[in-house]
């Protein structure tokens, strides 16, 4: 563990993440904006509204936008603006979570079937192909519906739609990386196997991971909130986006504005991560610069 | 070629075998008998387990495995516990709904986003590539209901041009293209976006090679070098997505589905999960990954034919 022993790939960390942060472009910028607010405004909804997400209040069922009600109220009287605030808490958590799952897990298992090859790598990548063979919303759907609508089981249940992705990248790029100069070196100098991996081979393959990450929290939220419009999502009253969107929509001939706002921040909370997905992507391969 | 489809083939039933292998256990491992769920709370325990012995539910795993292994691959997925209709006739009656939703989808996707992609790629950092640019991204963030019921509120309950029920119970032919406008539009919007991107940057690499140099110098005309040339050589990564995508449309195609009171696949495995209808959710699942196995074996024979160096092996 001297310093003279280290092979040549361990670059000065600090400098590049430094880089990295100053090559971020607009895309990435707006959009990292966007989840930050979001992040934050799902922190300190109760300082953005006096009102509860779920008290009902009959004397003000469906009034318009203004009049008290920043954005009116639905059909129980509830306020949609305190809705939506405290609906963020859950659309980010289950986005991120689910996907931080997936990364780990997928990222992991990628890296050792492609590090170790042989029957390991083919069991693996068949087990992740059977994963993918399958429409991503459907395996959702269906998990979520046996295994019960709780936080924790609709984070697992995306978490598991998105892990073979990240095996898949994490394999690929294990497997360009494996017989570097540097790793050969690594092994020259007698590392273990799992310190190559992980302390040498694994820095260079993160960048395209994180990539990876941003657009499948796009996907994750997107999902999120179309189990929540199936009626799969957290159970009323809790305030999912989703959710809002399926009673807006079951009152939609009378009063637009339920579905609409609800919409409106799925989709802003979607285009942000799919903006810094973009904009990374840019910054890590240059080469794909005009691929977004 | 044989060789290939038939290697292919084997691949997609190893596929299935497992799909098959992991539903059966998921359903058995989970809670809730399906006996008592047919029956209701009330029923008597004699009844419940006359009912388990019917369904066969009380012989041992390996066995039920084996028989529904063995008539799953017949093309026999047992009959539904809820109705006892064939399952195979209840999947099969709402099929056409989901298969013409998404073709024409598809094909409308296909068809406004190529040109987009073109567009934006000769164009390029200018208005119409950034406007197409923001276009595609604001597309691929929508999800399927967002998009259906923003169209369904402009199109159908302001303007009334078409109905907000999609029952496809239509009798003209006229009156049945009004039923699909929307829900296909919908998901041909979210295609479109993803066609759009990579017909755009597939453009602009073949567009900086020198066979696209060499053919503007000795005289071909502009848009015969875009559409011909260019264009030619871009349809394989416009496939790939094509592909991929049609797999995530079928997926979709559920929130369109449930939008627009559309019957179709979407609905049906609604209907098996709410009332754990197994048999029903096991047939559903086999055709689903039947569809992606499809879809993605005719992805690769699209190759040969777009690109003849392509030789399958």
């Amino acid at each position: 563990m001297t310093d003279m022993a280290h092979p040549p790939a361990a670059p000065a960390k600090r400098r590049a993440r430094l880089g990295l942060l100053r090559r971020l472009n607009l895309s990435t910028w707006i959009g990292l904006v966007i989840v930050v607010a979001l992040v934050l405004a799902a922190i300190f909804a109760p300082w953005l509204t006096e009102y509860s997400p779920s008290k009902q209040n009959i004397l003000h069922q469906l009034s318009p936008p203004g009049d008290g009600h920043l954005l009116g109220t639905d059909q129980y009287g509830r306020d949609i603006w305190a809705r939506l605030l405290y609906g963020a808490r859950y659309s980010l958590t289950i986005g991120i979570f689910a996907i931080v799952v997936a990364m780990i897990v997928g990222t992991f298992l990628g890296m050792i079937a492609g590090f170790l090859g042989g029957r390991t790598d083919i069991v693996l990548m068949q087990v992740m192909d059977v994963i993918l063979a399958f429409p991503a919303l459907i395996l959702g759907l269906a998990l979520v519906a046996l295994i019960g609508a709780t936080m924790g089981n609709i984070i697992i249940a995306i978490a598991f739609t998105a892990t073979p992705a990240f095996a898949r990248i994490a394999r690929a790029g294990v497997m360009t990386q494996r017989d570097r100069e540097y790793a050969q070196a690594c092994r020259a100098l007698g590392f273990s196997g799992p310190r190559i991996l992980f302390r040498h081979i694994m820095p260079a393959i993160l960048p395209e991971v994180m990539v990876m990450s941003s657009l499948w929290m796009a996907t994750a939220v997107r999902t999120e909130a179309s189990l929540a419009f199936i009626g799969l999502g957290l159970a009323p009253p809790t305030p999912t986006w989703g959710g809002m969107v399926r009673e807006g929509y079951d009152n939609i001939l009378s009063s637009f504005h339920l579905a609409l706002a609800p919409s409106i921040a799925i989709l802003l909370l979607v285009l942000a991560f799919n903006l810094i997905g973009d904009g990374l992507r840019d910054v890590v391969d240059p080469r794909l610069k005009d691929a977004s | 070629m044989l060789t290939f489809i038939l290697k292919r083939l084997g691949f997609a039933l190893i596929t299935l075998i497992c799909v098959l292998t992991l539903v059966f256990l998921v359903v058995r491992i989970l809670p809730g008998d399906p006996a008592l769920v047919i029956l209701g709370d009330q029923a008597s325990p004699d009844s419940v387990a006359a009912l388990r012995d019917r369904l066969g539910l009380n012989d041992p795993i390996l066995v039920q495995y084996a028989s529904f292994l063995g008539r799953a691959l017949q093309g026999d997925l047992g009959n539904s516990m809820v109705t006892g209709r064939p399952v195979t006739s209840e999947i099969l009656n709402v099929l056409p709904y989901t298969l013409e939703l998404t073709f024409a989808a598809l094909v409308l996707g296909t068809v406004l986003g190529v040109p987009a992609g073109v567009w934006a790629a000769v164009r390029r950092n200018r208005i119409p590539d950034y406007l197409m640019r923001l276009v595609s991204l604001i597309g691929l963030s929508l999800p399927a209901f967002v998009a259906a019921i923003i169209l369904m509120m402009v199109f159908a309950i302001h303007f009334g041009w078409f109905p907000v029920i999609s029952a496809g119970n239509a009798e003209t032919l006229t009156e049945r293209l009004r039923q699909m406008a929307l829900p296909t539009l919908a998901l041909a919007l979210i295609m479109m976006a993803y066609i759009t991107r990579v017909t755009r940057s597939a453009m602009l690499e073949v567009l900086s090679q020198d066979f696209v140099r060499t053919a503007r110098a000795k005289g071909v005309s502009p848009s015969r070098v875009v559409w011909t040339h260019a264009l030619g050589n871009c349809l394989i990564p416009i496939t790939t997505v094509v592909g991929l995508y049609l797999g995530i449309l079928i997926g979709n195609s559920v929130l369109t589905e449930i939008v627009f009171s559309r019957p179709g696949l979407g609905k049906l495995i609604l209907t098996a999960l709410t009332q754990r209808d197994y048999t029903l959710l096991q047939g559903m699942i086999v055709v689903y990954t039947l569809m992606v196995v499809v879809v993605n074996l005719a992805t690769d024979l699209t190759y040969g034919l777009l690109d003849p160096r392509i030789q399958y092996k």
